[in-house]
């Protein structure tokens, strides 16, 4: 017998149809407006802030519980989302500084990697989750390697490329031993399919559980599977790198979440010691390395492994306090982060100045603006109240320690101290030497937007956290 | 009739050889060849689970896969055309300009 066939509701689908649909079109204007470079980041911006929008008020549930719109992906939505924004506002002058000459293939890619993630923060099923990873990486492999004449440039993108290509099979190799155990691919019938068949003692389930979640430590920069995250941020522009460090860590923490949360919820004991081990490398390797970085960006991008580390921890507990105590701290850290690759950028007025650490000397002299901004971001960083930072690992900590995880908490807390030596270390080069160089600076309208924002973000989440807290939480328990 | 557990048998080597070719070998090109030979072998090993259970959904994700990986092959080719004109090279000893 032929049944009806309905189309599936794409109501909650509306945002991501939607930045689609300008991905495609920034193309056509870049190609329309060849002279009005202006053009195609105002489309951007404007298209990625009606879709935040948009984000604030889908929800649903849409073809067969594959795709879940509700508060706890809306909230990482907006995360990458807001990521997407400053990244487009930073790049506005630093493209025309670097030579690049089309610039609608940019935009257009940014959009698609944030179309990508907000499908990872949505999918319930392995088929979407894996459909929404490779929309985001493949686009970003391109960012990374844009600027085509700049052997850096195509080095970071291969060596980003083959990791990330290599964790995809991980975790399709993975995701095809949790088919054939539970046969189904739906995160909550996995779940069901768990329980009722007590399939932690069987090997070949847990093989595939133990893949996809080294597939997800890849994506998210978790040690010792991070060897990619220094050389790809880098070798890429650093507005590229500031959204790297944001937009595809927060989706990888969405999609990480939501497997351990949805799908593997009853085997929580038997996740939760390889997360902590995880969480312990990831911390010790990214604060220990980043010690002895020379680059500024190489430095931020050991320290992006860090705080991978500290938002692992929120996941051990696989409670509502925990989960929503790493939200937070992705939020917070998408100002602090954006803060400090902005100020960056504000110092990259020839190519290359501004990446080295030496090149902070003395900046307080020169800038006092750009080293004092730089100061509260590091501020941030390091944890130190009343910044966000300190709110965000304040909450994590806490969580962690309702649950019991008191050792892994100590170690976190010990690792942070670590931090300070580096982070603080800019902030002695820039007051406490003499120039040893005049420094131009490259300001521009959109980036003092993207300083203020970040700054008051940092400020405003360090003092009055009790609104982003209560939302992050309110997304949990709906969820 | 061939058993459900050859052919995991069989893609589950195929895997293997393709993780120790991308983890041994210095070619470029050849480590994209072996991510085909890993893709493929999940391929294999979702339409054999798919056939068994008479569940379309692994068949599915293959077509999905197949796709992604053609996407995935052209990208990375591309990548190492720039990288071959930047370094006249695609063997990772000679890349080497980012490292700390």
């Amino acid at each position: 017998m032929v049944t009806g066939f309905s189309l599936p509701i794409i109501a909650p689908l509306g945002p991501e149809i939607f930045l689609a649909v300008i991905g495609c079109a920034v193309i056509l204007a870049d190609i329309i407006w060849k002279e009005q470079r202006y053009v195609v980041p105002v489309v951007s911006m404007a298209g990625a802030a009606a879709a935040l929008i948009m984000v604030t008020k889908a929800s649903g549930i849409s073809f067969n519980g594959m795709y879940t719109v509700d508060a706890f992906s809306a909230f990482f939505k907006i995360v990458c989302l807001l990521g997407l924004m400053f990244a487009i506002l930073m790049s506005l002058r630093h493209l025309d500084i670097m030579g690049v000459q089309r610039v609608g293939e940019y935009y257009s890619l940014m959009i698609f990697s944030c179309v990508g993630m907000m499908i990872m923060a949505s999918a319930t099923d392995l088929i979407v989750l894996y459909l929404g990873l490779e929309l985001m990486a493949l686009s970003v492999y391109c960012l990374v390697g844009l600027l085509k004449t700049d052997p850096r440039a195509s080095e970071a993108a291969v060596k980003y490329l083959l990791l990330g290509a290599f964790s995809s099979c991980l975790l399709l190799f993975g995701m095809s031993y949790l088919y054939g155990t539970t046969g189904t691919t739906d995160m909550a019938a996995i779940s069901k399919a768990m329980a009722a068949g007590k399939l932690t003692a069987n090997p070949a389930f847990m093989m595939g559980l133990g893949l996809v979640v080294i597939a997800f430590c890849f994506k998210v920069a978790a040690a010792p599977f991070h060897m990619w995250t220094p050389d790809a941020y880098e070798g890429a522009m650093t507005p590229v790198t500031a959204y790297m460090s944001v937009g595809p860590k927060a989706a990888g923490f969405a999609a990480l979440g939501r497997v351990l949360m949805e799908a593997f919820p009853n085997a929580h004991s038997e996740w939760v010691t390889a997360m902590i081990i995880l969480a312990f490398l990831t911390m010790a390797i990214g604060n220990i390395t980043a010690l002895c970085q020379t680059s500024i960006k190489r430095m931020l991008a050991y320290s992006s492994i860090a705080h991978a580390g500290y938002a692992l921890i929120g996941f051990l507990p696989g409670t509502a306090e925990g989960a929503s105590a790493t939200m937070n701290y992705l939020f917070m850290y998408l100002f602090m982060n954006m803060g400090a690759f902005a100020v960056i950028i504000l110092l990259q007025y020839k190519c290359l100045v501004g990446e080295a650490l030496e090149d902070y000397k003395g900046l307080a002299k020169t800038h006092p603006v750009a080293a004092g901004l730089m100061l509260v971001f590091m501020f941030s960083l390091t944890g130190i109240p009343p910044t966000a930072g300190f709110i965000g690992k304040f909450n994590i900590f806490m969580a962690a320690l309702h649950a019991g995880y008191t050792w892994i908490v100590i170690f976190a807390v010990l690792f942070s101290a670590i931090s300070a030596y580096f982070y603080l270390r800019v902030v002695m080069l820039m007051y406490m030497y003499e120039p040893e160089r005049e420094m131009e600076i490259a300001p521009s309208g959109a980036l003092s937007a993207v300083l203020a924002i970040a700054l008051t973000g940092v400020i405003l989440l360090g003092c009055y956290p009790n609104g982003i807290l209560s939302y992050a939480s309110k997304a949990i328990m709906g969820h | 009739m061939v058993h459900l557990s050859w052919y995991l048998t069989v893609s589950a080597m195929l895997f293997c050889i393709g993780m120790f070719g991308f983890l041994t070998r210095r070619n470029i090109i050849m480590m994209l060849l072996c991510i085909e030979l890993m893709l493929n072998s999940v391929n294999l090993n979702l339409a054999a689970m798919s056939h068994y259970m008479e569940d379309i959904r692994g068949q599915v994700l293959v077509f999905f896969i197949i796709a992604v990986a053609a996407a995935e092959a052209a990208i990375g080719l591309g990548i190492v055309v720039t990288l071959f004109r930047n370094y006249h090279s695609v063997h990772t000893e000679d890349i080497t300009k980012l490292k700390g």
